[in-house]
């Protein structure tokens, strides 16, 4: 297990540099930073829009090589760059990120729980009424855009704040200007909550039914009712538990998706967070902050795709020994 | 590990059981539902705007969010436009991407995964690692960086959002394919002298077939998803043109006070992914030898 885990390890560093690289090479080709500053008003001699694209290392005249070098050379130290507004980019990193944390964590965590319990109940009830309808929602909720959802979501909200005549549910930003407490953030975070779980829920659900399925119909769990273990208890341990195993590995591209997708949830509830500042920073052609933004979201996908290995390795004690690790459990119980 | 005794010496025939494939998809209700809602839906989007006495560009400057009538099927925008002709417009447009990009990505997806997983060495860990680092790009800047080479929601768009959506699929595809390969009748095979295309068509493939026409069934409704969201960025179709995403975009912001331009395209939506996934489950069905009920 350690060695395996100290290669993916190494794999994922290599992988990560690679990303957060060609991250940086793709915004400082393509987005033009001395645009945004030509068009200012009034508009800056030459001379002081070079200097200052110079200073902020985006000045397209410099070969992409140097430029690159100079980044590489900072972030190595820590040191992410400076934003078009000449703020420094890791601080507002990590500001961001926080809210995006903050935003998108009980969504997911959610979502990913009652998908994996809604896919193993309807697998566990297969051709009943009860799969049938899980089956169905869960076909047709991925056919809603998140935005559109949020929307939806917002209106049902306002008409439930009328009719009980209280304000039980917020939907801009993260806290009331001027009363900032515990029970008011909570009231922001609802919608957005259940917004997040239910773009999530539908597809953790399609997939953890299938995978249930193809167990519930293995050996192992013949076995284990057949010794006189209630239907509950084997299909807890013996069915969820190796159903989980390749669950695993999707959480980690799922996350992936997420952070793609939270770019239109913090829009919609004035969240101001990672996917928001890269969609701005594009628009403007910050390209420090496009590289960081890219940067961490490489990392993080990495990491969790890490976590999920060791998480495997606790749920099926094979992987820790077997050469082929990624090899899924279901096919052969 | 065991296996099914099925599987000692050969690929359970698939033929002699249940007949032929077509014979099998036939049989399957839903397959059957799923296939003919599609037809039709592809007819209405393509037939029906010679029924509809407006087109899908055309502004009519007396009715402004008019609700459906007799002169305007399903009612017009706030612009004047027929929303009638604009859903068949944006389904034309969402099922061009959604099969165009189902098709580009599961199918690359089945081909990188089958070979890296058969493989292993080396072009396993360049195969598996290009996947990777396309994981770790984020998709919206790679948009923006491409969006002049774009157009509006032509090929390129089906070629970008298929880039970004295969590696999953190759991943558990590749999964599959390493467990399989260890399986007694893929070694059989391969002792008594089969080449790797021949296993890998033969005795891999009716393996992974369910896993893979369940994959594409998704990947219809998430690209249609995802265009609207490049859209919503201004990444994908552009106004004046229009594809459901953005319809149902455009018109979620006021379908509380005139629901139809929403409630249409959102309808429409649906039903696609209605009958993509029916279709999809049937052949799952249909195509999985492990499943002989």
């Amino acid at each position: 297990m350690a060695v395996f885990l100290a290669r993916r390890l190494a794999y994922s560093a290599v992988l990560a540099v690679l990303g957060a690289s060609l991250t940086y090479v793709l915004a400082a080709t393509a987005l033009r930073p001395r645009a945004g500053f030509e068009t200012r008003t009034p508009r800056p001699p030459e001379a002081v829009v070079h200097a200052e694209l110079r200073r902020l290392n985006l000045d397209d005249r410099v070969p992409l090589a140097v430029r690159y070098r100079t980044w590489a050379a900072g972030v190595v130290h820590g040191d992410l760059g400076h934003t078009r507004q000449d703020g420094p980019v890791g601080a507002e990193l990590r500001r961001r990120a926080g809210v995006s944390v903050r935003l998108l964590l009980p969504g997911t965590v959610l979502g990913c729980a009652l998908g994996v319990l809604l896919g193993a109940y309807a697998a566990a009830r297969r051709g009943r009424a009860a799969d049938r309808a899980i089956v169905a929602g869960s076909a047709l909720l991925p056919a809603v855009p998140v935005f559109v959802l949020a929307v939806l979501l917002q209106f049902a909200a306002g008409k439930v704040n009328d009719v009980t005549g209280m304000r039980i549910f917020e939907w801009t930003g993260e806290s009331s200007p001027g009363a900032g407490g515990p029970a008011d953030r909570v009231r922001h975070l609802l919608l957005p909550t259940v917004t997040i779980a239910l773009s999530q829920v539908a597809l953790y659900c399609r997939y953890q039914r299938g995978l249930m399925l193809d167990v519930l119909s293995a050996e192992h769990m013949r076995t284990a009712r057949a010794k006189g273990l209630r239907r509950r208890r084997v299909l807890l341990r013996h069915g969820l538990r190796v159903a989980l195993v390749p669950m695993t590995a999707y959480s980690a591209y799922a996350f992936g998706l997420m952070l793609v997708g939270a770019a239109f949830t913090e829009k919609v509830f004035g969240w101001h967070g990672l996917g928001e500042w890269l969609v701005e920073s594009i628009g403007h052609g910050d390209v420090n902050a496009v590289a960081a933004v890219g940067s961490l979201a490489a990392g993080t996908v990495l990491l969790a795709g890490l976590v999920s290995d060791v998480v495997r390795g606790v749920l099926d004690p094979r992987t820790r020994t077997a050469e082929v690790a990624a090899a899924p459990t279901t096919a052969a119980p | 590990m065991t296996s099914p005794p099925r599987d000692v010496v050969t690929s359970p025939p698939l033929s002699a059981t249940r007949g032929g494939l077509p014979t099998r998809v036939l049989g399957s209700r839903r397959a059957v539902a799923g296939l003919a809602l599609l037809a039709a839906l592809v007819a209405l989007a393509f037939a029906g705007p010679l029924a509809s006495p407006w087109g899908w560009a055309d502004t009519d400057i007396a009715a402004f969010w008019e609700p459906p009538s007799s002169g305007h099927w399903f009612g017009t925008t706030q612009s004047g436009r027929d929303v009638f002709a604009l859903v068949l417009r944006g389904m034309r447009r969402s099922l061009f991407i959604g099969l165009g990009v189902a098709a580009l990505a599961t199918g690359p997806a089945a081909v990188v995964g089958m070979v890296a997983g058969y493989a292993g060495g080396w072009g396993d860990r360049v195969l598996m690692g290009g996947a990777d680092l396309l994981l770790v790009l984020p998709p919206v800047l790679v948009a923006a960086v491409l969006s002049p080479a774009l157009g509006s929601g032509g090929p390129a768009l089906v070629v970008l959002l298929a880039a970004f959506m295969w590696t999953v699929t190759a991943r558990s595809v590749r999964a599959m394919t390493l467990s399989l390969r260890e399986r007694e009748f893929v070694l059989a095979a391969r002792f008594l002298g089969a080449t790797a295309p021949h296993v890998i068509v033969r005795h891999l493939l009716p393996h992974l077939a369910s896993l893979l026409v369940a994959d594409a069934s998704l990947n219809v409704g998430a690209a249609i998803v995802a265009e609207s969201g490049l859209a919503h960025l201004g990444l994908g179709v552009r106004p004046p043109d229009v594809s459901l995403g953005t319809l149902v975009a455009d018109g979620g912001g006021t379908a509380t006070t005139h629901p139809w331009p929403f409630g249409f395209a959102a309808g429409m939506l649906a039903l696609i992914v209605l009958a993509v996934n029916l279709l999809g489950d049937g052949l799952r069905d249909a195509l999985d030898p492990a499943d002989a009920r």
